[in-house]
Formats: structure tokens, sequence, C-alpha cells
């Protein structure tokens, strides 16, 4: 697999849309922090421009590059090469580059001016979470052999994820206020993972003393140390899903 | 050397194999012939594992090809329409398959040097002619020592030299006691080449002889005829 993985890497790094995906996100991390005073308000801005771009960039730019590797993995199927070690290579392969560029871009820029705690886990997660929308795009690809079609629905779980899902808990939220449903929004949010990340995020800027008493659940069960951990083993699961159903599927694929 | 057992595969409704059999004998040349869509392609990438059939076993070398990999070691394989990576080069390319296959030594670099292929490496392949892809294709399946070759037209879209080249290299590999499956709808091309013919239609087996058979029990001189003799007969 090191052997793939490497023409991969090789392939990838010379591409001009990581570069420039890299040089946006430092260009505004840097410019976020540098405006502000407040580090906590910096990141506040940081973190909702991640939440829209990072997604965006990682399922489009895998999707697209998944279904343009199509020759490559046609050619190395021909040869004593896994079907596993090609997918799963395609998949360290984008997955290692979409977390170099975020840690590069955004990551250094956390680290300088941020502080430490807060910045560690935003790398962490937003590292995970380009990590997730490379394993949704590798599923998006596989389900469909049609590019336009793969790359429709990679844009449509986009916008679900990231503006969707918030409306309709909104939503549930106005309709149900009279009742008492905060522990159900808690095991919603798990259901996407762009809003586990806000929660968790959020949770350690301290502003959620002032989101009211969902505020207080979220920080009663996000807060504590098995919170994080759990928010995370949710996370691990949102890469392992979608990537081991791609996996399945294209062991079972014609080429 | 390769047997294959009750072999079937459809696409939907398609039957592009139906219950093949077939026992493929070391030191044979074998064309594989029939019209468009009737399941040729089919039979060859499931033999290379890039097409899985819903039926039937494949048997290389007594070893069942499912779930395993290293077997197409044995094997060099030419597709008919060679898709590469397109911003790779010829000798990207050539390096990759040398480090994939990881072997760099024991090369035959015959039709390498006979196509030229040295001065084009630095050549993206996007910017290449059907051609000259074949001959890259054609260079990758005889680089690598093995026992089996399977040649999806091998020929279609080579100038009339390199076609030589191809076809003398091709009758070479036999006399090494290669396994050569070979499809081509030039059946005149195949008649110095060819020992056994496989004629297939509509994904069923039609038959499986010796070129000498064949042409015996038609009365005809030629691969061609007989070929044509057959069909005729059928019809009527």
């Amino acid at each position: 697999m090191i052997r793939v993985l490497k023409y991969v890497a090789i392939d990838i790094l010379k591409n001009k849309i990581v570069i420039a995906y890299t040089i946006i996100l430092a260009l505004f991390s840097w410019s976020v922090f540098s405006l502000e005073d407040n580090a906590a308000k910096g990141i506040l801005s940081l973190l909702n421009v991640i939440l829209l771009t990072v997604p965006l960039v990682s399922i489009l730019f895998s999707t697209i590059y998944i279904y343009n590797s199509n020759e490559f993995i046609e050619l190395l199927v021909s040869h004593p090469v896994k079907r596993n070690k090609i997918w799963t290579a395609l998949f360290t392969g984008l997955s290692l580059s979409m977390v170099a560029a975020y840690i590069i871009g955004a990551g250094i820029p956390l680290l300088i001016f941020a502080d430490f705690n807060i910045a560690i886990l935003m790398i962490t997660a937003g590292s995970l979470l380009s990590v997730i929308f490379v394993a949704v795009a590798f599923l998006c690809s596989i389900i469909t052999r049609d590019k336009a079609k793969g790359i429709g629905l990679s844009i449509m779980l986009w916008l679900y994820f990231a503006l969707l899902f918030d409306g309709l808990v909104l939503f549930l939220f106005f309709q149900f206020a009279d009742y008492p449903i905060e522990k159900i929004v808690v095991a919603l949010s798990a259901l996407s993972p762009i809003d586990l990340f806000r929660i968790l995020v959020l949770l350690k800027l301290d502003v959620s003393a002032m989101m009211g008493f969902t505020g207080a659940v979220f920080q009663d069960i996000f807060g504590s140390t098995w919170g994080l951990v759990f928010s995370f083993t949710l996370l691990a699961l949102w890469v392992a899903i979608p990537f081991l159903i791609s996996l399945r599927m294209f062991n079972r694929k014609d080429l | 050397m390769i047997e294959i057992k009750k072999l079937t595969k459809s696409f939907g409704k398609l039957k592009a194999l139906n219950n093949v059999n077939l026992n493929l004998a070391q030191g044979e040349c074998i064309a594989l012939i029939g019209p468009n869509g009737c399941g040729k392609t089919t039979l060859i990438k499931s033999i290379l594992g890039m097409v899985l059939p819903e039926n039937g076993d494949i048997i290389f070398n007594g070893k069942n090809i499912k779930n395993d990999n290293l077997y197409r070691n044995e094997i060099g394989y030419m597709p008919q329409i060679g898709r590469y990576p397109e911003n790779m080069t010829i000798g990207q390319i050539i390096n990759m398959i040398q480090g994939i296959r990881n072997q760099q030594r024991d090369l035959d670099v015959e039709l390498y040097n006979s196509f030229g292929i040295a001065k084009m490496l630095d050549k993206k392949m996007h910017a290449l002619s059907g051609g000259t892809t074949q001959k890259v294709s054609a260079t990758l399946a005889f680089m690598f020592p093995s026992k089996v070759l399977i040649l999806d037209e091998p020929t279609a879209g080579l100038d009339p030299i390199a076609s030589e080249i191809l076809k003398d290299k091709i009758i070479e590999a036999r006399k090494k006691g290669i396994l050569v499956l070979i499809t081509s709808h030039l059946l005149s091309e195949l008649e110095n080449i060819a020992s056994q013919i496989i004629f297939m239609e509509d994904g069923n087996l039609i038959l499986h002889k010796n070129v000498e058979e064949l042409k015996s029990d038609t009365g005809q001189s030629s691969i061609a005829k007989s070929i044509i003799h057959i069909l005729k007969n059928k019809v009527a």
C-alpha cells in the first residue's frame, strides 16, 4: 500500500487546488486574528468559516479527484495489487493532504494566537472533519458511476450538513419549545459532524453561558471528559462507517 | 493453465457470459473472436479480476483466483483502449508499474526499444495519439516476465510497422511457452499467429478448436474462410 500511496501523494501534492486552499485558509486565519484584539472573537469568526469551507473543499475536491483517478484505478487493478489497498491508499492520500492543508492553513495561526487547549481541540476536530468529508466523498463517488451525479450528490450532502440540518434542528426547537426536548437535540446533533464540532468548540469558549438552558444541558453532556471522548468516538465513526461501506462496494465493483 | 468453469456474468438484463466452460493450455496462442458485444472483453476482464462474475470459477495455475491478486504477477495485459492517468508522463507510468510490481530487473525492453519509447518519456499521457497509447500498453504488457499474455485488440490503431513488430513479438512469446490470449476482428491477422480459435456469440461459447482441426472440418484454407463457412451454415 505504501507503494501505491507514494504515487497518489506525489499526484495530489502537485495539485494547485490543494495549494490554493491552504493559502486561502492561511490568509483568512491570519487576518481574522490580526483584526480582532480578542482572540476568542477571532476564534468564533474562524470557526464559522472553517465549518463552511473545510467540509466543502474536502468533499468536492475528493469526489472530483476519485472520478479523475478512474484510469489510475483501472490500470492498477490489472496488476498484482489488492483492491483494498488501492482504495485505502487513495483515501489515505486524500485525507493526509486535506489534513495537511488544514493544519498549515488554519492550525499554525491557531497555535500562535489562540489559547493552547482550544487550538489543539480545533486542530484535532478540524482534521477529523476534513477526513469525515473525504470519507463521505468516497461513498458518493462509489454510489454512482456518473461523475456529474456524484458531484451533485456530494454538493447536496454538504448543503444538508452545513445549512439544512441546522435549519431542521432550529425548526424542531421552535415547534416544540414548550416541551423538554434538550436531550433529543443533543442526540440529533450527533447526526451531523459539523454540529458536533461546533458544540465542542463553543463549550470550550465559555460562550455557552449565553446559550441558556440548552447550553447548560450541552455543557452537562459534552463538557465532561466522557463527553469529549464520546464526541470524538462519534466523529471517528463518521469516518469509519462511510469509508468501510465504500470499500465494500469498491471490492465488488466491475471495472 | 487457465480453467474456466461455468462462468456467468450479466450486466442488468444483458447476459455477457452465459455458463462458459473453457480450458486454456500453456504454450497455445488462442484467438478469441466473435461479433461486437459477444462477451470477449468481459471474459478477459473476468480472468484479470476486473469484472467479478456472479457464478463460476476461474482456476489459474491450479489456484482459484477469487480473493487472490498475486496471480496477476504472471499476466501481461494489454487493454483494448488503454486508459492512463492523464497528467502522468510515459516515464512516470512505466516507473510506477515497475514500482508496483516491485520488479526493476529481468525486464524485457525489446518493444521499449523498437517502439522508440525512450524518446517520448517526458510526454504526458493526454497528449498521446491512440496509436502511441497502444504502444505504451504493449510495452508494459511485454515488459515483465509472465506466463500468460492477454491482448485485447492489440493491433488496432497501430501503424503497419509497429503492428508487424508486435506480431513477431507475439509469435516469439508463444515459442517460449507463454499462453497468449488474443482478441481481434481482423481474422487475416490471426492467420499466422493463432493455434486455437474460440468463437463466442451473445455470451455463449460456440466453438473452441485447434486451427488445423477447424480448417479440415470446414474444408477451408484459412481461418477467415472457415469462420465465414460456419456462420453461413448456421444461418442456413
